[in-house]
């Protein structure tokens, strides 16, 4: 595969993350896009870097999986407290910050 | 994922995207990341989806309404990023070649990481203690304020 190929399927992940993250009003199917949208990221970085002979690319792609885990960590615990204080995840009923 | 009712069928599509992506991973070469792909995220983090999603208990929502405000910025975004990947792929020449240099093997890996990138990985341990501490934090339940006096 060229790295044509690869940059069009990491841009095809990115646009199914971000058309969820824009439509979807669960937070928790939020946040499954953004991971979504993180792992396109991966991906063309790890073909860059691959095309380009170098590990640089990989190596940053290491550190973006150890802080996405980490921050999926965090997130969820933050909507699972959410969820203790509002007793919802959906987006359009959390709307204390509108008026 | 986006247009499924139910946020369990989500996170089983996110899985077999994540599934996909570490063959990804090995047809580039880069093994060892996708290893560390499925035994984290597809290991870890969809397990970890799939809890919260039970222990939260949400209905299914109906699909219906979708707001014509975030529809229109859906399509303006989504077809803004394809007609930049696709002037991209069109005037400016990526390199069409095969991938070039040593396959990124283990060892060159490991050497990479401990030598050259040894801060940020000391760094990157530091912020998954302070995830830790934040998570147990948080999941914590609170006193009301007035016995806390």
């Amino acid at each position: 595969m060229s790295l044509n190929a690869y940059i069009l399927i990491s841009l095809l992940l990115f646009v199914i993350g971000f058309i969820g993250v824009l439509l979807r009003k669960n937070t928790l199917v939020i946040y499954m896009c953004l991971e979504l949208m993180l792992l396109a990221s991966t991906l063309a970085l790890v073909a860059f870097s691959r095309f380009n002979g170098t590990l640089d690319g990989s190596v940053f792609v290491f550190f973006i999986l150890t802080i996405a885990a980490a921050e999926v960590a965090v997130g969820l615990a933050i909507i699972v407290a959410l969820f203790r204080k509002r007793h919802t995840v959906q987006v359009e009923e959390l709307s204390a910050l509108k008026n | 994922m986006v247009v499924n009712k139910n946020p369990v069928n989500g996170a089983m599509f996110l899985l077999l995207s994540l599934v996909g992506m570490a063959g990804l991973f090995v047809m580039l070469d880069a093994a060892l990341l996708a290893f560390v792909l499925l035994l984290v995220y597809a290991g870890a983090v969809v397990a970890l989806f799939l809890f919260i999603i039970m222990l939260l208990d949400t209905r299914p929502e109906s699909l219906k309404p979708f707001k014509k405000l975030s529809i229109l910025a859906s399509t303006v975004g989504g077809a803004l990023l394809l007609l930049g990947v696709y002037s991209l792929s069109h005037r400016v020449m990526l390199s069409s070649a095969a991938p070039v240099g040593p396959a990124p093997t283990l060892k060159n890996y490991a050497e990479q990481l401990f030598t050259t990138y040894l801060l940020p990985v000391q760094v990157v341990g530091f912020m998954l203690l302070i995830a830790m501490l934040g998570v147990i934090v948080l999941s914590k339940k609170f006193a009301p304020v007035e016995d806390a006096k």
